[in-house]
């Protein structure tokens, strides 16, 4: 049983937000990392890059495989992760806490309404 | 629809997570790749190689019709005995990679790769028809007749003497199954039916290849599983066998090997026996040897900072104007070392251990060197 903590929104490719004001923390879920496993290497976008919701912003590798990560909002990446860059098992043993990735200042924070709620994740999962 | 081994089910059990590989549905890991590899090189694992091919050759003609279809010299096996071998085409590219055991005076078994059965099945028929008609030849597929398990590990001996209790019955006269030498077969009967063993396996670990009818396999899965359990040992998947198999650099039929490639690019020349008499491919692997090579397999590692190597990314030279040498064959991040390594195929003046080359990882370029094989070696 993996943990879809209650206080976060989710988007269906796995990514999860935490938001503050107008700052979203965004990292991915204790699904995606359970079914990624061992992941040995994470690629951040540059400070100050303006991504748009849905579009291909980070890399995860595991052993097996290269992921993409996809922002689930809209706006400008106001700071990273350096730890889990230094340490991607970070990502693994860490999800929610000190395996995120990036936080993003939202363009459009609309967006945040079309995201999942915990209950909607959990049952697209399966669990 | 893809094709399942008779340890389907069980990998459904264990938790597998199951993924297609060459035509078969088989599982990738059940825990992580990095765990099962670690549990590998430290101390057993267990694999489900059952979607491998075997085909069986019989007859007072085994021995010259195999000597002229596959590069190793077979002459040099005694009843009990196997050798890593090549087959090759007409031009000396290499139709498959395979073990020949050979296990009576005048029989043979070759375990060959899953994806190869028909190329192989149907290369083999037809060799065997141009040869001498009126002799005695058989040459049968019974690829469906038979799974296989790989007990791989530095622990495997603790346990596998419970497995397969006694001596062999057949092919080496060892008294024990732990005496089995590397490369040696021999035959315990399972739950009434013969088990094959040889000593051997893709992990670079002491261990045992089990080779029975498809109807036991799942008992002696079971059984292995139970029993192992003192020495930790651990179902794994293809994930954890093709990073164990990198690290030895040992080649796999459709990255490091394929119709196009010889063994001596491959760097297989060892299992090459051009002084055995004709065999085919041999003019073209001679002719190769004496007028040296375009590309050889080197192995390689990561030495910046970077995402692991994949197949098919491009290798760069180093100099100030760089050029496209190559193509990353088998390329993973190594559990053992954790660092990105590979192989691939450089132009030989590229292929000296030491060599600084170019790795480009979705469109920027880290910085790797050529390395010996293997690229793991075992503290001693």
């Amino acid at each position: 049983m993996t943990n879809v903590p209650a206080d976060l929104k989710y988007a269906k490719s796995h990514e999860w937000v935490r938001v503050s004001g107008d700052v979203a923390t965004v990292g991915i879920t204790d699904h995606a990392q359970h079914e990624l496993t061992d992941v040995v290497f994470v690629e951040l976008p540059a400070v100050g890059r303006q991504v748009k919701a849905g579009e291909a912003c980070a890399v995860v590798e595991s052993v097996k495989t290269a992921s993409d990560i996809y922002s689930p909002v809209s706006g400008q990446i106001v700071e990273i992760n350096k730890p889990v860059v230094d340490n991607p098992a970070l990502v693994n043993t860490d999800p929610y806490g000190g395996g995120w990735f990036y936080k993003i200042k939202l363009s459009q924070p609309s967006e945040l309404d079309k995201l999942l709620p915990p209950e909607t994740y959990q049952a697209q999962i399966g669990q | 629809m893809l094709r399942r081994t008779p340890l389907f089910s069980a990998h459904q059990k264990l938790g597998g997570k199951l993924v297609e590989f060459g035509g078969w549905e088989m599982p990738v890991q059940y825990s992580s790749i990095m765990d099962e590899h670690l549990c590998v090189r430290r101390a057993a694992g267990i694999f489900d190689i059952s979607h491998m091919g075997e085909v069986l050759v019989g007859g007072a003609q085994a021995e010259d019709f195999l000597n002229h279809t596959l590069t190793n010299d077979v002459r040099k096996l005694t009843a009990g005995q196997g050798q890593y071998t090549l087959m090759c085409n007409e031009h000396g590219r290499v139709i498959d990679d395979l073990y020949a055991y050979r296990i009576a005076r005048d029989q043979y078994l070759l375990i060959i790769n899953a994806s190869r059965i028909d190329a192989d099945v149907s290369w083999l028929h037809g060799r065997a028809r141009s040869f001498p008609a009126g002799g005695d030849l058989a040459v049968k597929d019974v690829s469906g007749d038979f799974g296989a398990v790989a007990i791989q590990g530095p622990r495997v001996v603790e346990f596998i003497g419970q497995l397969f209790p006694g001596p062999s019955n057949e092919g080496v006269t060892a008294v024990a199954i732990t005496d089995l030498k590397k490369n040696q077969i021999g035959a315990w009967t399972f739950a009434g039916q013969p088990a094959r063993v040889g000593r051997t396996g893709y992990t670079g670990e002491d261990g045992f290849e089990v080779i029975a009818p498809a109807s036991t396999i799942e008992e002696i899965w079971t059984k292995a599983l139970a029993i192992g359990h003192v020495a930790c040992l651990q179902p794994c998947g293809l994930g954890a066998r093709d990073t164990l198999r990198t690290e030895m650099c040992y080649p796999l039929y459709g990255h490091e090997l394929d119709e196009n490639t010889t063994p001596i690019e491959a760097g297989l020349g060892f299992f090459v026996a051009l002084d055995k008499g004709d065999f085919t491919g041999r003019s073209a692997l001679v002719d190769q040897k004496e007028k040296g090579v375009s590309k050889k397999c080197v192995a390689f590692k990561m030495t910046d900072k970077s995402a692991p190597p994949r197949p098919q990314y491009p290798i760069w030279s180093t100099d100030p104007d760089a050029k496209k040498i190559g193509e990353v064959a088998s390329g993973t991040q190594s559990p053992s070392l954790g660092i990105g390594i590979g192989m691939g195929y450089v132009p030989p003046e590229f292929s000296k251990p030491g060599t600084p080359i170019h790795i480009e990882i979705r469109g920027r370029k880290s910085a790797a060197m050529i390395v010996p094989k293997p690229i793991y070696k075992k503290a001693v």
